[in-house]
């Protein structure tokens, strides 16, 4: 933290900021426009997940007694460590940002390579649930069966599995994108691209991290917790 | 330029979300009939509304970014809303005495297997 003083302030930062763009009047100007973009962008993203959202909602209420059974066959446990290092690397990834607004780039590091490892630890959890589902044969369309009681429910369970690999699917290639675009920041932030005028990309990559974690907000209680009671 | 929060608020809103999964994962393992749906709903609307306020920093933004930011929930509510209506009301009567609307009832699992509760349109009820 003791670093600050390593990113000069720039004296002429109006008009003469090396990162302002010719065609915006101002810094002020530029980050605002990028924000507003940034924000469409999760626009479109919110309505992409919705139609899964809604396809859920939908066979939810066809299916309940298949839903309370498929979320039963899913790791509380699991999921709920998963929401909890998700929620902490979305505390990480704002503390980056405020290093970055802040001018301390060795924070910026330091919190941009925590969130990261957090994205990790939760992509390598997912691996190991979705390596169990295989095992169990919980993989539509791959010898999909259920056993025992539920045995009578297995066409809706199917239903529910494909959801919940879609789901979840598309929620990790997310994070690894996500993961991707944080290798490149973390690497500008220990070059020192980033001043306390200037630190835009790390701030539209937190908003595209907190994004995918609030998407793991709903879908742990939606897929993990749907019916707890009857154990 | 760009808001700047002090640190104790990103540990306070950490702190409340943890809270809140706690109480989702509470609230599964108690038996509110109708009401375990709505609540984990209402949890997860909580945490997320407190992730765009105070991490996506959604309270210090413009009145458009604003407006930009309700504006995909307001579209999610459209799609919602108005594909579950019409779901929801295959199976009303047209006119009295009249046939129930093709397609309400979804495809049943297995012959036999026991149903989720709630009304199914027979066949033939037209005919009565």
């Amino acid at each position: 933290m003791s670093d600050a003083a390593a990113i000069p302030a720039d004296a002429h930062a109006h008009g003469h900021h090396p990162d302002l763009q010719h065609h915006f009047d101002s810094l002020e100007q530029q980050h605002e426009a990028a924000t507003l973009g940034m924000w469409l962008f999760l626009v479109t993203e919110v309505l992409f997940f919705g139609g899964l959202f809604m396809a859920y909602l939908l066979y939810r209420v066809w299916y309940p007694e298949a839903w309370a059974a498929g979320s039963e066959e899913l790791s509380i446990r699991l999921g709920g460590f998963n929401t909890v290092v998700l929620i902490g690397s979305s505390l990480t990834m704002a503390m980056a940002v405020r290093s970055a607004q802040t001018g301390y780039r060795r924070a910026t590091v330091g919190w941009l390579l925590g969130t990261m490892a957090l994205g990790l630890t939760f992509l390598v959890v997912k691996f190991f649930e979705y390596k169990d589902k295989f095992t169990h044969h919980h993989v539509p369309g791959y010898d999909f069966h259920i056993e025992g009681a539920h045995a009578g429910l297995a066409g809706p369970m199917e239903i529910f599995f494909s959801l919940y690999f879609t789901m979840t699917g598309l929620h990790a290639l997310h994070m690894i994108i996500g993961f991707g675009i944080m290798s490149v920041i973390t690497w500008m932030a220990y070059r020192g691209r980033f001043s306390t005028q200037w630190s835009t990309p790390v701030e539209m990559s937190g908003l595209y991290w907190h994004f995918v974690d609030i998407v793991w907000i709903f879908l742990f209680p939606l897929l993990y917790l749907v019916d707890r009671t009857g154990q | 330029m760009s808001h700047i929060s002090p640190k104790s608020t990103y540990y306070t809103i950490f702190g409340i979300l943890m809270g809140l999964t706690a109480l989702t994962v509470f609230a599964a393992f108690h038996h509110l009939g109708v009401f375990n749906f709505p609540v984990a709903l209402g949890i997860a609307i909580t945490k997320a509304t407190l992730v765009i306020l105070f991490f996506m920093h959604a309270k210090y933004s413009s009145r458009l970014t604003k407006l930009f930011v309700g504006m995909s929930f307001f579209f999610l509510m459209i799609l919602f809303t108005l594909t579950m209506t019409d779901y929801l009301s295959r199976g009303f009567k047209t006119y009295p005495g009249g046939a129930a609307g093709a397609g309400y009832a979804p495809p049943r699992a297995k012959p036999g297997a026991h149903e989720a509760a709630g009304e199914e349109p027979k066949e033939g009820e037209a005919a009565h």
